[in-house]
């Protein structure tokens, strides 16, 4: 991998020399859920594809390869934080609190999969790229006004510092010094154009210094190094000390999303490398097992209550009542205008008027 | 000749123009080595290279702009916007730039250029992919807008765009980018802009649409036929210029007019068109004019969009409604 300037867990499962002391500072029901959590995000993920492939669902953008980012990231995030997430960041919301039967409503094209259960502050995916920069921006600002110690994170791709979104957020923080996390993970693809057609200069991470933010580039794949690197912005962010730019540097295993066809351009060996030799489960399941918190038996168990939990969640999305037609004039305004009743009434067969 | 789909149709445009002009470069997200999202320029990047089909930075208004640059410069790029719902970043650069270059040079720069881009719902696309916005551009002085619905007219409207000394609007209707295939004219063939196509000769009603919903008119036609009212339908092909005199003719004629549309009713097309029949054709019409558009919601996640766009039904009580007033 390119150069980063975090890395607490190597590919094999060993730790580095400032990896361990970090290691030795996580608390151990934190390390296991490292774990926990990756095991279920690629569970749910990859039941997602099938179920797209079976019909169930629709288009769907897996992001195998991109847990540790994820989840490490996240889990560095408390209740009070807001987030908003791309299309991709479905590990991010499930730990925020986000029921996994609703990112799968979405998935199932049924806008119920936008709201989150009260007190979940996650936003409905941002799917035009860098739009929710701006506004994570925004959330962060209001925080610092109201004296809150809330950050917001804005989550991304590598293709979405392209856009010009990027540029004005990156530079509002900075200007005014606010408590916002922009988290890049750098999947090296935008659909099939590598970074280096978005990007003259080789990491995301150094573009913070024309903002005066902190910016940081962590082995993406390596949870430790994420969560630590996260840890600090946040505590950055409620201390007053502004903004960082994170770039957590990953791959997505497989294709853009499931109307994707990654070998058209991805070299084989470049993916072979980062599925077999960079997996970011493996590695820290290697770590736990090598520490003796983690058996054989507690992996097979483990994978078995996320393949259950997951069968639930799909249950509950079929199950859920498909709304009716007229929903879609729910929520178009607090109060709907006359035309739009007209219209709804129209639809609903009660009567013909409008046409 | 050769059987085309639409999509086929769109990419032998793309090649004839690559090829027989060495001022055309095509530019945007994915168009390169991937060959389009939709395979709109699949093997053209291997073809003519690089410098001509050019995968971008992730940057619509970057695109567009760099689209205005070339052509200020004596190029003609045709830029993709990967999706309808994503050109917004570059409208400033469309509405403030792209139309009005030429009036504010005073036809020193008149920015010919081309921006593509895959418009309208039907497909199960993820959440805010399928927008038909057509009414921004069309209410924009200065662009030209098109919307073809068959191969043939695919191939032939793309390449008049590209010729055409004006910015044009090139809007592909995504759902019927493979639905059938036509015989497309091998070579430079061209479908001029400003001229709508008459898909079936009628008596009773003109059902005028573009783009996707000219499938779904032709088939109201088919069905309305058999309950006795002769449908005469018009695929506009160019929202902007109208082609006044085919749809001024045939409401003469049939003294009836159903507008279907995919996009919101509130300001649509269809309002424009319903206005300029009733100030051209006033005396010969028999019936107010109907439309049948979407509904005016933001388009919604796939789950309900075949509510949301205009369902046989809704047409066919449009049809009964001109044809009972
Ligand atoms: C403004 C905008 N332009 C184009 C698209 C189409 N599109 C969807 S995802 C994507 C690539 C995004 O790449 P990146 O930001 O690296 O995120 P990743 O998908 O790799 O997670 C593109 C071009 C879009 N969604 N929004």
């Amino acid at each position: 991998m390119d150069r980063v300037d975090r890395c607490y867990l190597k590919p094999g499962g060993q730790l580095t020399e400032e990896g361990r002391s970090r290691w030795e500072a996580v608390p151990e029901e934190l390390k296991l859920d490292f774990y926990r959590w990756m095991v279920q995000v690629r569970s749910f993920d990859r039941r997602s594809v099938i179920l797209q492939r079976q019909g169930r669902i629709g288009t769907y953008a897996p992001l195998e390869g991109q847990e540790a980012a994820q989840v490490g990231s996240a889990l560095a995030l408390s209740k009070e934080d807001w987030i908003f997430p791309s299309y991709r960041e479905h590990g991010v919301a499930m730990i925020a609190g986000m029921p996994l039967m609703r990112i799968l409503l979405y998935w199932m094209g049924r806008v119920e999969g936008n709201v989150p259960p009260e007190g979940v502050r996650v936003l409905p995916p941002y799917v035009p790229i860098a739009t929710q920069l701006p506004q994570a921006m925004g959330a962060a600002w209001a925080s610092k006004l109201k004296r809150e110690r809330s950050v917001s994170v804005a989550y991304f791709g590598d293709g979405a510092t392209s856009e010009g979104d990027f540029h004005e957020a990156l530079n509002f923080a900075g200007v005014f010094q606010l408590p916002v996390i922009f988290f890049c993970q750098n999947n090296h693809y935008a659909i099939s154009v590598p970074f280096s057609r978005q990007s003259a200069v080789p990491t995301v991470a150094e573009r913070a210094c024309a903002y005066n933010i902190r910016g940081i580039r962590v082995d993406g794949n390596d949870v430790l190094a994420v969560h630590s690197a996260m840890e600090e912005a946040v505590t950055r962010a409620r201390k007053g000390d502004g903004a960082t730019l994170i770039e957590a540097v990953t791959y997505r295993k497989g294709s853009h999303t499931t109307a994707d066809d990654a070998t058209r351009y991805r070299d084989p060996s470049e993916v072979e490398d980062w599925v077999r030799e960079k997996d970011p489960i493996s590695r820290m399941e290697a770590l736990l097992k090598a520490e003796g918190l983690l058996s054989e038996e507690d992996v097979k168990k483990w994978e078995e209550q996320c393949k259950a939990l997951v069968d639930r969640a799909v249950k509950e999305a079929e199950a859920a009542p498909a709304p009716s037609a007229d929903h879609l004039f729910a929520h178009v305004f607090e109060e709907l205008p006359p035309e739009l009743n007209r219209q709804r009434a129209e639809l609903s067969g009660e009567g013909g008027e409008c046409v | 000749m050769s059987e085309k789909t639409l999509i086929q149709g769109i990419n032998e445009g793309l090649r004839t123009a690559l090829k027989e002009r060495s001022d055309v470069v095509v530019l945007g997200e994915d168009v390169g080595k991937n060959g389009g999202v939709f395979r709109a320029t699949e093997g053209l990047w291997e073809e003519f290279g690089d410098e001509r089909v050019i995968d971008t930075p992730l940057a619509e208004a970057g695109i567009v702009g760099a689209a205005i640059g070339m052509a200020i410069n004596g190029m003609r790029p045709v830029a993709e916007i990967q999706f309808m719902g994503f050109i917004y970043p570059a409208f400033e650069q469309i509405v403030t730039h792209a139309a009005r270059l030429r009036t504010r040079t005073q036809g020193q720069h008149p920015a010919s250029l081309v921006v593509r881009a895959p418009y309208g719902g039907g497909i199960r696309a993820p959440e805010l992919h399928s927008d038909s916005t057509e009414a921004l551009f069309v209410h924009t002085p200065g662009l030209k807008v098109v919307a073809p619905s068959t191969p043939s007219d695919a191939k032939g409207l793309l390449l008049s765009a590209i010729r055409d000394p004006d910015p044009v609007i090139y809007l592909e209707p995504m759902k019927i980018y493979r639905a059938f295939r036509q015989e497309v004219p091998e070579g430079w063939f061209e479908v001029p802009i400003g001229k709508a196509r008459k898909v079936r000769e009628g008596e009773d009603v003109t059902l005028i649409a573009w783009g996707t919903m000219v499938p779904v008119a032709e088939r109201a036609a088919r069905e309305a036929s058999e309950r006795g009212v002769s449908c005469e339908v018009l695929d506009l092909r160019s929202l902007c210029p109208l082609d006044e005199e085919a749809i001024v003719t045939s409401v003469k004629k049939t003294g009836r007019a159903v507008i279907i549309h995919e996009a919101p009713k509130n300001a649509g097309l269809g309002a424009e068109l319903a206005a300029r029949i009733h100030e051209l054709a006033f005396l010969w019409m028999e019936s107010p004019v109907k439309r049948v558009t979407g509904f005016d919601v933001p388009v919604p996640m796939f789950a309900l969009e075949d509510d949301f766009r205009p369902s046989q039904k809704r047409i066919d009580r449009a049809i009964h409604k001109v044809m009972t007033f």
